[in-house]
C-alpha cells in the first residue's frame, strides 16, 4: 500500500470545497451548465443516459479495504448499491445525484480517494499492471514511478488543457497486463547492460475511431530522467496536436502524421532543453515515494501446504485455483484473480454487499490490500497458499468464484447503450448473452484462452480492436448492427483485429460467436493451439467462410 | 439513437418531444407544455414541424437551472394519444437499463 502524505490529504480535502462551493452555485444559477461543465468534468461527472455518473480514480489500481468500503458506502448511500470497474481502473458510479455529490467526494476523501484526472483534456489517472510488486520476475514495482507521474502531473496547469484526454500506464514484467501498447504512453520499466533502471517508452498508442499500437519512442530513458522525457513528449504534442479536430486531437494521429523519426526528433530536441533541470529526479525523492510503499510481513510458508493437498481433493476448488491462481514472487504466497464476470452478469459490475466482503475477506487473507485490473476483475494480491480452500469457500457464497479468468465468458465490455451517452448500441446484454453460451466450465476449457471485447460505440471504451474477438455495435438505420474482428491484442505482443465481413444483428451476435469458436475448435491442430495462434496461422478468411456461409 | 451532439440543424421526421436530464439529480425529464419539466412522458409537449421543435428547444435551453443538455427526440404518438419512444435510445432512458439485474432496483 501507498501512506498518503499531508499534502495529498490537504490537495483531496481542499479539492472537495472547491467542488462543493461549485455545485452549490451550480444549482442555485449562479453558474450556467456551460460554465459548469469543466468543472464537473474535473471532478468525474458525466452526464450520462440516466443520470450523472461519477467516475472515482484508483491510481495503479491498488486499493485498501477502508478505501473498498468506502466505495461499497458510496454505491448504497448514494447510488443504487453496486458499482462498475472500468478498463482503466476506475469504478464507476452510474445513478449519483449532483446535489450529493460533494457528499460523496467528502466521504471518499477521508480515505484518500478522489476523482480527479477521471476526464477531461488532462492526464488521466495512471495505470500499471494489477500483480505489480507481487508478480515473480519484476524489475521493480512499477507503481512507485506510476505515483511519482501521478504526483508530477495531479493538476499541473501544463497538463490540465491538452488538445485530448492523455493516459499513460506502466509495466514491469515481461508479460504485459497493462496494455501499454493501446496507451498515449506506454512505459516499460527495463534494466540497461549496468544495471540501471529505467524505461523503454512507447508513444501513440490509443483505440476509438483510429487505432494505433503504441510505437518504441525511446529503447532506454534513465529513470532519473522520465518525468523531463515524458514532459518534453506532452509539450512536443502541446505545440503541435491538433485542437480544431476531437477527432484528431489525440497524440497517436500526431505520431502518425509526423511519424514516429521525426516526432522523436522533435521530443529529442525538447528534452535536451529540459533533462538538466529540476525535473531531474533524485534519488531520495525515489527513496521516499518507495518508502512509503508497503510489503507485507510475508511469512516463511512451504509451497505445497497441507490444506492445499487436501482441498485438491475437491474438483471445484481445482478448477477455481488453477484457473484464478497464480504464483507470487513469495514462496508460499499466491495472487488470486476474483472474477467480476458470473454467469449472466453485467462485467465489472459489483454490488455494495460484495464490496464490504471482498474487503474483509482482505483483511483476513491478503494483508488488507485488493487490487483491480484493466480486465475488470480484481485480485488480492497477497494470499498464503494455505489460505486458499477457505478463500475460495467464502468467495463462492459471494458469487465471486466463477473459474473463467482469461477463458471466453472473462469479457471485457463498456457500459454501451444502456448507460453511455456517447453509445450507439448496447454491449452489456450481448456479454450477458455469451455468458450464459459459454457457461460450462468444461467447454470454456477446452476452448482455452480467448477474450472477447465489446464496445458499444467507436470510442471503443471496451477496447473491441485488441479483443482476440471483437465485437463492435454500431448504428445503422435505426437497428444495433455488430461488427466482429479477429486477432487483435493487447498484450506485448499487441494488435489489431482484423473485420471478419458485414455486421450483424443483436439477436445474431452470440451465434456468430459461437460459430467462430467451433470453427477454431474444427481447425486448431492440436488442444494445446490457442485460438490466437489458429489465427495467426490460418487468418480470417476460414472464421469468415464459416460465419458468412448461411448467413 | 441520434445523439444530441448531431442535432445543430432542427429537422424532424415526425412527432417529437424534447428531454433532457433534471440539473439537481439528473433524472430523465421532458418538457411539458405548462414550461416545465416532468418525469412522465405522457406530460410532454409534443412538436411536429421544424419551427415548433425549434422553439420548443430554445425555450427549454433557455430554463438551464431546471434541466441540462435539451435535445429533440422523436416519438411515436398512439391513436389513443399515448406518448411512446421513437427509438431504442430514448426506449432505455424511459424503462431503464435492459440488462436485467440489480442495476434495475
Amino acid at each position: 500500500m501507498y501512506a498518503y502524505d499531508e499534502i495529498d490529504r490537504t490537495l483531496v480535502n481542499e479539492r472537495v470545497s472547491e467542488f462543493r462551493d461549485q455545485v452549490k452555485r451550480r444549482l442555485s444559477g449562479e453558474l450556467t451548465e456551460d460554465e459548469f461543465k469543466m468543472l464537473r468534468l474535473q471532478n468525474g461527472v458525466y452526464l450520462q443516459l440516466h443520470a450523472y455518473m461519477f467516475r472515482v480514480a484508483i491510481p495503479y489500481g491498488t486499493l485498501a479495504t477502508n478505501q473498498l468500503r468506502a466505495l461499497a458506502h458510496v454505491a448504497r448511500k448514494y447510488d443504487r448499491g453496486y458499482g462498475h470497474f472500468t478498463t482503466r481502473q476506475n469504478i464507476q458510479f452510474n445513478w449519483i445525484k449532483l446535489a450529493e455529490l460533494p457528499d460523496a467526494l467528502e466521504d471518499l476523501a477521508k480515505v484518500g480517494i478522489h476523482a480527479m484526472q477521471t476526464s477531461g483534456n488532462n492526464m488521466r489517472n495512471v495505470t500499471s499492471d494489477q500483480w505489480a510488486g507481487v508478480a515473480p520476475g519484476e524489475i521493480e514495482d512499477p507503481r512507485i514511478w506510476s505515483e511519482l507521474i501521478r504526483q508530477h502531473t495531479t493538476l499541473h496547469p501544463e497538463f490540465s488543457f491538452l488538445p485530448r484526454k492523455f493516459k499513460i500506464a506502466i509495466t514491469a514484467s515481461d508479460h504485459d497486463r497493462a496494455a501499454i501498447k493501446i496507451h498515449d504512453i506506454g512505459l516499460r520499466l527495463i534494466q540497461n547492460e549496468k544495471g540501471e533502471t529505467g524505461f523503454e517508452v512507447l508513444v501513440g498508442g490509443g483505440l476509438g475511431r483510429t487505432p494505433f499500437i503504441a510505437k518504441t519512442i525511446k529503447h532506454f530513458v534513465h529513470g532519473r530522467d522520465i518525468l523531463s522525457y515524458i514532459e518534453a513528449i506532452l509539450r512536443v504534442y502541446n505545440q503541435y496536436g491538433r485542437r480544431d479536430n476531437i477527432y484528431k486531437a489525440r497524440i497517436k494521429i500526431l505520431v502518425h502524421e509526423l511519424g514516429i523519426e521525426k516526432f522523436s526528433r522533435e521530443v529529442e530536441d525538447e528534452w535536451q532543453h529540459i533533462r538538466n533541470s529540476s525535473l531531474q529526479i533524485d534519488d531520495e525523492v525515489i527513496e521516499d515515494i518507495r518508502s512509503r510503499f508497503t510489503y507485507p510481513p510475508y511469512e516463511k510458508l512451504p509451497h505445497m501446504p497441507d490444506e492445499l493437498r487436501q482441498a485438491a481433493a475437491d474438483p471445484d476448488f481445482e478448477a477455481w485455483r488453477k484457473n484464478s491462481v497464480a504464483p507470487h514472487k513469495v514462496q508460499g504466497y499466491s495472487i488470486v484473480t476474483i472474477s467480476l464476470k458470473p454467469t449472466g452478469g453485467p462485467p465489472g459490475d459489483a454490488t455494495a454487499e460484495q464490496m464490504d466482503a471482498l474487503a474483509d475477506l482482505a483483511d483476513k487473507y491478503s494483508f488488507g490490500e485488493i487490487r483491480v485490473g484493466h480486465e475488470q476483475n480484481l485480485a488480492l494480491p497477497h494470499v498464503a497458499k494455505r489460505d486458499l480452500p477457505a478463500l475460495w469457500r467464502a468467495l463462492d457464497k459471494l458469487g465471486l468464484a466463477t473459474p473463467n479468468v482469461n477463458l471466453i465468458s472473462d469479457i471485457i465490455a463498456c457500459p454501451g447503450l444502456d448507460y453511455c451517452s456517447l453509445a450507439n448500441a448496447r454491449s452489456i446484454p450481448i456479454a450477458q448473452e455469451l455468458t450464459r453460451r459459454f457457461a460450462n466450465h468444461e467447454l470454456a476449457n477446452l476452448i482455452g484462452r480467448l477474450h472477447i471485447n465489446i464496445s458499444g460505440c467507436i470510442n471503443a471504451c471496451g477496447h473491441h480492436h485488441v479483443g482476440h474477438i471483437g465485437i463492435l455495435g454500431v448504428e445503422k438505420n435505426g437497428e444495433e448492427i455488430y461488427q466482429i474482428t479477429i486477432g487483435g491484442r493487447a498484450d506485448e505482443n499487441a494488435a489489431l483485429g482484423t473485420l471478419i465481413g458485414p455486421g450483424v444483428k443483436f439477436d445474431e451476435v452470440a451465434d456468430v460467436i459461437e460459430d467462430i469458436v467451433e470453427a477454431y475448435l474444427a481447425l486448431r491442430e492440436r488442444p494445446e493451439e490457442l485460438f490466437m495462434d489458429t489465427v495467426k496461422r490460418l487468418g480470417v478468411e476460414p472464421f469468415k467462410e464459416r460465419v458468412y456461409a448461411t448467413r | 439513437m441520434t445523439s444530441p451532439l448531431e442535432q445543430k440543424k432542427i429537422k424532424i421526421a415526425g412527432p417529437s418531444v424534447v428531454t433532457a436530464n433534471r440539473t439537481w439529480d439528473g433524472i430523465v425529464v421532458y418538457r411539458t407544455a405548462a414550461k416545465s419539466w416532468s418525469a412522465d412522458l405522457s406530460e410532454a409537449a409534443i412538436v411536429r414541424n421544424s419551427d415548433e421543435a425549434k422553439a420548443l428547444l430554445a425555450e427549454s435551453v433557455a430554463d438551464d437551472v431546471g434541466a441540462i443538455g435539451p435535445y429533440i427526440a422523436p416519438v411515436q404518438v398512439g391513436s389513443d394519444g399515448g406518448i411512446e419512444p421513437g427509438n431504442l435510445r430514448e426506449q432505455i432512458r424511459r424503462t431503464g437499463v435492459t440488462i436485467g439485474q440489480s442495476a434495475q432496483a
